[in-house]
């Protein structure tokens, strides 16, 4: 691995092992039966990563950096096989520490890349990918070996790795905790066709990932002149599904009551009661940066509403990741973060594509953030 | 009605009809008060849009998860007043429970406990042997839930003597020596469960000493978590005992530092009591209303005692359910109860941390 080329970004042969390890994932007979590796076959086809590489122009003056080594998040099944395909993507090889939880995906994705690497086995020593408990002397030994380490999983892993010190010319890219929020225009939601299947995609943003995910909103902020019925619209389809779709304990309802309180203790709060505890909601007087820091989960919102997307400043903090939207387009989000010049709002996407997969993430571009520009004077 | 009156009521004689009655007057009253007291829990409460007028049962009562007393520093009485604080007991870095106490609220929980265990164990003051060691009521700046607990019970000991040393070793010859001293009387066991288990019961076992407490009563609290891991019911800790000891009667009780005082004892048919002094209400997990007796719920607990501090209605994080009420066996009124342990943890998905954890 040591010896392994510095390939160029979007080189011949990692579009050629992706579109290989593409076919395999698709038409995986285990494979197919979960959701998350077939969505990774069709992230990696050709067309579409031909499409990601489109949205570079730089690219004939980068190279890799070298060795990137993934620290993947123990509970998440798929991250570990992305970030290892956009290191590839990028021009490097990869150490992975594969999730300490096992997930029958993960196994699918060893083995589907072991048979890719049959048909290609020169770039074998493009990947390594081991599993081990929590033992210093390995976590060391990866980090003094990588050129860039990337970290999932969270402040609190993020800070147990920065204990290992790493190559002064590597870098780093952490995934930490962070917060986000959804914007709906009321008006366009009563208009919609589509009531349903928005409940579902949040669904799916949200109690998917037990609102545990980075992506997923903690904050609903409503716009426009019928927000008294769109919400009661929204949350009543969601809260259908939710009562029909999702495993719910009685530790997860405590949970969300205990972080109803506290939060009613310190500033204006009015819970909006619904039927049970499935979903529980708060509205918010006022927007203010403490709310950034209450990602509670297992299906907790507080909601504010709004007249001007320019009033969600308070809660664009560094803290702030993901602004899913609905009856909005992506321009006027965009334009009004960009004038506003907050610190935070790292990705704006559709509800239900919160988790979607993209090479530009929490901030980072991955590509240019795992190569390195040859530059000529 | 005030508290000394509710004091004076019989611990175990009122039904269903009077003891909803009382309860839900006293727990109004007890909610304006906090509610004019305590600014945090009047905001709480119009959080969650809470007004009187609207309660109608005893179950409508407002109550607060017990984890915000770890949260939060909730006190309805002025910091001058604050006589002392409880905290509950945790490993180090644990968050603990802060319970602020005047004079008054303290001497309720002391007389509340006297009514309880007298009434349950009919017992006046007897010669007792706490199976703890020392140190742990020494340190009295810090009132763990371990040094509160024997200190409360310890009012019902004449004479007493630690039966562990600091290093957790039973003392044999001190405990033999003063069993023999009080021989004819009736002798008082108290410690916390797991405690007797590992460091009483087994140190006997081995040892195979057998000691003569035909005529004692052990009561022991602090629950079965640790010995639900070893699986140790509570019918074989009683019978373990008693082939070691003799020990005729054995009571568990369940109780917390947030509502101290008002504990819950074990009767003759070991069943969990509530007393007049406090309630349980047992709710469903998807929407906090009242399980059905026999339904499996979160157990809440409401006390007519917490005046110092908003805890006199309270969400456990235990599971329990609801036996019967009025109709125990043991012929004392009121409602019964099991604790099933604590709730069990959801296992989250998402991609939040887990890593740190597991170190």
């Amino acid at each position: 691995m040591s010896e392994a080329a510095a390939l160029p970004p979007f080189s011949e042969q990692a579009l050629q092992f992706l579109s290989v390890l593409s076919g395999l994932a698709l038409k995986d007979a285990e494979g197919h039966v979960y959701p998350d590796v077939v969505t990774f076959g069709f992230w990696c086809r050709k067309a579409s990563l031909m499409k990601q590489r489109a949205m570079y122009d730089d690219l004939s003056v980068r190279l890799g950096r070298g060795v990137v080594f993934h620290v993947a998040p123990s509970n998440v099944a798929v991250n570990f096989a992305y970030s290892c395909v956009a290191a590839f993507l990028a021009g490097n090889a990869s150490v992975v520490r594969l999730p300490s939880k096992k997930f029958p995906q993960v196994d699918i994705f060893c083995r589907l890349w072991r048979e890719a690497l049959a048909q290609v086995p020169e770039l074998q020593q493009y990947f390594l990918f081991v599993r081990y408990g929590h033992e210093d002397e390995v976590n060391a030994r990866y980090s003094s070996l990588a050129d860039t380490r990337v970290i999932w999983g969270g402040d609190e892993t993020i800070r147990r790795f920065r204990q290992y010190p790493l190559k002064p010319r590597a870098n780093e890219v952490t995934f930490a905790d962070r917060f986000s929020l959804a914007v709906i225009e009321a008006d366009r939601y009563m208009a919609s066709e589509g009531k349903d299947a928005l409940a579902q995609a949040f669904y799916n943003d949200t109690y998917l990932s037990d609102q545990q995910a980075c992506t997923s909103p903690h904050l609903v902020v409503w716009f426009g002149e019928r927000t008294a019925e769109a919400r009661r619209a929204f949350w009543e389809r969601l809260h259908d599904l939710v009562a029909k779709e999702y495993d719910f304990s009685a530790v997860q309802a405590v949970d969300k009551y205990d972080a109803l309180l506290r939060l009613g203790a310190e500033m204006k709060l009015r819970q909006v009661k619904m039927e049970d505890q499935l979903v529980v909601r708060a509205e918010a007087e006022k927007l203010t940066p403490r709310l950034m820091e209450v990602r509670t989960g297992s299906g907790f919102f507080v909601e504010y509403i709004a007249d001007d997307l320019a009033e969600l400043y308070p809660v664009w903090g560094t803290m702030t990741q993901t602004v899913s939207y609905f009856g909005f387009t992506s321009k006027e989000i965009q334009a009004t973060v960009m004038a506003g010049c907050p610190r935070g709002v790292d990705r704006i996407v559709p509800i239900g594509h919160t988790l979607d997969f993209s090479l530009f993430w929490d901030g980072y571009d991955l590509i240019r953030s795992m190569s390195r520009v040859v530059g000529v004077v | 009605m005030t508290y000394d009156e509710i004091l004076n009521l019989e611990p175990f004689a009122i039904g269903r009809e009077e003891k909803r009655r009382l309860m839900t007057a006293g727990l109004s009253e007890l909610t304006r008060h906090h509610q004019q007291q305590c600014s945090l829990y009047g905001r709480m409460l119009d959080t969650i849009g809470y007004q009187e007028s609207a309660v109608k049962e005893l179950e409508d009562m407002p109550f607060l998860p017990v984890r915000l007393f770890k949260e939060l520093e909730l006190k309805s009485i002025p910091q001058e007043d604050v006589f002392k604080v409880m905290t509950s007991s945790g490993t180090s870095g644990q968050q603990v429970s802060r319970i602020f106490l005047d004079r008054e609220t303290a001497g309720n929980q002391q007389k509340t406990l006297v009514r309880i265990f007298e009434s349950m164990t009919g017992a006046k003051r007897m010669p007792m042997i706490i199976v703890d060691c020392p140190s742990v009521v020494k340190n009295r700046a810090m009132f763990s839930a371990r040094g509160a607990g024997i200190l409360g019970f310890s009012m019902f000991g004449r004479k007493r003597i630690y039966a562990l040393d600091d290093d957790m070793h039973l003392q044999l010859d001190a405990v033999r020596a003063f069993i023999d001293e009080h021989a004819g009387e009736r002798i008082f066991l108290f410690g916390f469960t797991f405690m007797i288990w590992q460091h009483f019961y087994r140190a006997l076992k081995e040892s195979g000493v057998h000691l003569d407490l035909r005529n004692a009563v052990l009561v022991h609290g602090g629950g079965w978590k640790k010995l639900e891991q070893e699986a140790v019911s509570p019918e074989e800790f009683r019978s373990a005992l008693r082939e070691v000891t003799g020990i005729p009667r054995v009571v568990n009780y369940y109780g917390m530092v947030e509502q101290t005082g008002c504990i819950y004892m074990e009767c003759e048919a070991g069943h969990l009591h509530a007393s007049t002094y406090s309630d349980v209400i047992v709710r469903r997990g998807n929407d906090f209303s009242p399980a059905a007796i026999g339904e499996k719920g979160i157990l809440q607990v409401v006390s007519l005692l917490p005046h110092s501090y908003p805890g006199h209605s309270m969400l456990t994080e235990d599971e329990g359910v609801l036996l019967g009420e009025d109709d125990c066996p043991c012929g004392r009124k009121g409602k019964y109860f099991k604790v099933l342990g604590r709730l069990k943890n959801a296992e989250l998905r998402g991609c939040s941390d887990t890593y740190a954890a597991r170190f």
